[in-house]
């Protein structure tokens, strides 16, 4: 298939390892632990296990799986005030699909859905504004979230609603930033990272600049990373060529979707729109400062949370849970004391075994279960 | 669309609850529309059992094989098929990838009050030219009809009766180390025609259902090689579903190879716009069999003329560890273990 199979050529793939393997070698001598290098996006990770590109790193590497999976990161209060909006009368309430099995304090949407609230599932913000204009008799909330990759796809849709002068569509904002989360794992005390890979799609959207503080702020190199197979092996091999030069830089292994300076008209859709929060909470992590983002007064028309009454529920993670220790690789998923046994994809405890993006039920879906009894 | 089939009275009417009261309504329909639809000798007798003569059946095997499967597909009509079409051939298939020879069919109908008389008699005709396909007949049936919203369109419920020839063992715990995996087409075809027919993506582009009879292909499988270990086919859960019951039923590994499971274009192209996983996508008309290798290519070459697997391939082997895994080479250099679904494939946000 074009512009898929050029990016999943074995012979590449081959080459490439051995040039990891070559440079890991020469760092090994010099090193005490493993080299870790976290992707901090979701979709890096589904790539990453997708291909099975872990089994074809030496042993010297260990990629640590971030934060990057918004679906993993929803903090239960968060669930829960969706399935309130959901549970409203007259109201159809537009989600991804992935968002529907995450469990809130009581239940996910899916069980809301199964209990009689009108919940569709949709491909794109635009579908949930086309479901507004045909039933103009009911109220349709679209669940916006995710990074910077989805928000310019959300404001136009505010923007596009009040356009058409559409008053039975509103957005319950959930957006999240990526900057200042990389920050509070920087800065968390037990952090051991050697490198990061950026997340190409944020990337895509807010340009390679504001990644340039992990560089010239913590000296850490970072390569901003595209989602094929070949783009991972070839965004570790110019990270481990940084660090054996000594150098923290910024660089672009996705240069050709992502631009120095980012999407001129998605980042004027999102700050047309939206705000930064003063904090937001998140699953596995606590509270972040600045690390969401919430519809600007001008657009209160169309925000759930001033059209309705959101009881903006906060539900503390469970104690049990150690996603925060997994998420900045200090320890693995399966040394966590609940993964696999209390904590599974079919019943999740932790962020990170939630979404098949997330870093635990990725491991648990791959047999890594065993290797705790192993 | 054209329709193969000559007006009635019912021509441009819609069901009511009369049509399932017992009466005369219910009973003009069930003569005008099943009866002269289906067209078995066993349902023109009007009995409340179909009856069959054991001394016949005993000729074709030792042992009788019955199954039962509801359907509830909605879109009724999708690119390559619909419900009536899906109805016969699941149940078909049920009965031959356990080796027997499919014979009789009934067909139970759960029918929403409104629905459409010519709809209905399109999803008959349907039914009964895929079952003179696969050479098995509807000898039974009951109608049953539901107020506005208690059901959804039209849900129908088929049980098959066959045989089992004696030499047959066909079982999910028989796989052995060192047989081979064999598939009789593309994979996810069912899967990608229903998304694409809920028109919900508006995408460019079409599959049709692989939705076809299995048990013709299969008895001239067995003729080449009898010992057919295991053998099932792939319908919800796909293939990843179906080989994990093998590997765990006979504690045995299975290796996979990524580049030797076909999948269409247009399929790959459908699960990499929605996050979906063709292994995991829906089949209709495909079988997976686990056989000896010492068969492998003499099967493969029969399967291949055969219409009904015209890209069959072998797929993978059967290993001794770890038990019960599926595991994938991705033919990219790495590995990954292809699980069961814990639920339903959810397209992923970005």
């Amino acid at each position: 298939m074009k512009f898929v199979d050029e990016f999943r050529d074995t012979q590449k793939a081959q080459t490439l390892t051995k040039a990891i393997h070559a440079i890991a070698c020469r760092l090994a001598s010099s090193q005490t632990k493993p080299l870790q290098i976290m992707e901090f996006c979701g979709g890096h990770t589904h790539t990453i296990f997708r291909y099975g590109i872990e089994q074809m790193l030496p042993d010297s590497i260990e990629m640590v799986h971030g934060p990057g999976c918004p679906v993993c990161v929803l903090p239960m209060g968060r669930v829960d005030d969706c399935v309130t909006l959901a549970e409203l009368p007259n109201v159809i309430f537009t989600t991804f699909g992935d968002a529907m099995r995450v469990p809130g304090s009581k239940k996910s949407l899916l069980q809301a859905k199964a209990d009689g609230a009108d919940i569709r599932m949709t491909y794109s913000p635009m579908d949930a504004l086309s479901l507004a204009r045909a039933n103009p008799s009911k109220e349709v909330i679209f669940f916006g979230l995710g990074f910077e990759t989805t928000m310019p796809s959300t404001a136009l849709t505010v923007l596009q609603a009040e356009r058409e002068g559409i008053t039975n569509f509103s957005l319950f904002c959930n957006h999240i930033t990526t900057v200042p989360t990389i920050k509070a794992v920087l800065d968390s005390p037990d952090m051991k990272l050697d490198g990061f890979l950026a997340p190409g799609h944020v990337a895509m959207v807010i340009g390679e600049r504001p990644f340039d503080f992990i560089a010239k702020d913590y000296h850490k190199p970072i390569v901003v990373t595209g989602f094929e197979p070949l783009d991972i092996l070839h965004s570790l091999w110019m990270l481990l060529q940084q660090i054996e030069q000594g150098r923290s830089e910024v660089e672009n292994q996705y240069s050709r979707i992502v631009q120095a300076n980012g999407n001129t008209a998605a980042l004027e859709a999102i700050s047309q729109v939206f705000e930064i929060r003063e904090f937001f909470e998140w699953r596995g992590l606590g509270s972040i400062d600045h690390s969401g983002v919430r519809m600007k007064q001008a657009y209160t028309n169309f925000d759930a949370e001033k059209k309705f009454a959101v009881p903006n529920l906060k539900i503390a993670d469970p104690k049990s849970c150690q996603c925060g220790e997994v998420v900045k690789g200090v320890i693995k998923p399966w040394d966590c004391k609940i993964f696999g046994t209390k904590c599974n994809p079919e019943n999740p405890m932790g962020a990170l075994m939630v979404s098949s993006e997330g870093a635990c039920a990725a491991y648990f879906n791959n047999g890594y279960n065993e290797q705790k009894t192993a | 669309m054209n329709k193969p089939f000559n007006r009635t009275k019912f021509s441009g009417k819609k069901i009511n609850l009369s049509h399932g009261a017992g009466g005369k309504a219910m009973q003009d329909l069930i003569d005008e529309i099943f009866v002269k639809g289906f067209a078995s000798p066993e349902l023109e007798l009007l009995e409340d059992q179909a009856r069959f003569n054991l001394s016949d059946l005993s000729k074709l095997g030792s042992r009788l094989a019955m199954t039962t499967d509801s359907y509830v597909v909605d879109p009724l009509f999708f690119p390559g098929g619909d419900i009536g079409k899906l109805a016969v051939t699941g149940t078909v298939n049920d009965l031959a990838v356990g080796g027997a020879i499919p014979l009789y069919l009934s067909c139970g109908m759960i029918i929403e009050e409104g629905f459409s008389i010519d709809d209905l008699q399109l999803i008959v005709a349907s039914m009964k030219k895929t079952a003179d396909e696969a050479g098995v007949r509807i000898v039974t049936g009951d109608t049953k009809v539901v107020p506005r919203g208690a059901a959804d369109k039209l849900f129908i419920n088929t049980a098959g009766v066959g045989v089992i020839a004696e030499q047959t063992n066909i079982l999910a715990s028989r796989a052995q180390v060192g047989d081979v995996v064999i598939i009789n087409g593309f994979v996810g075809d069912h899967g990608a025609a229903i998304v694409d027919a809920r028109g919900e993506l508006a995408l460019e582009m079409s599959v049709e259902t692989d939705c076809q009879p299995l048990n013709q292909l299969i008895q001239v499988m067995l003729k080449v090689c009898p010992d057919i270990h295991c053998m099932r086919d792939a319908t919800r859960g796909g293939l990843a579903t179906i080989l994990n019951e093998f590997a765990v039923q006979s504690t045995v590994a299975i290796e996979l190879e990524q580049v030797k499971i076909p999948v269409r274009e247009e399929v790959r192209g459908v699960c990499e716009v929605l996050g979906l996983d063709p292994l995991y996508l829906a089949n209709e008309g495909k079988l997976v069999a686990i056989v000896p290798e010492k068969y492998a290519e003499s099967l493969l070459d029969v399967m291949l003329k055969h219409p009904a697997g015209l890209n069959s391939a072998i797929i993978g082997k059967i290993a001794e560890s770890p038990h019960g895994k599926v595991i994938l080479n991705t033919g990219f250099g790495g590995k990954r273990i292809i699980d069961t679904l814990i639920g339903e494939q959810l397209p992923r946000i970005c």
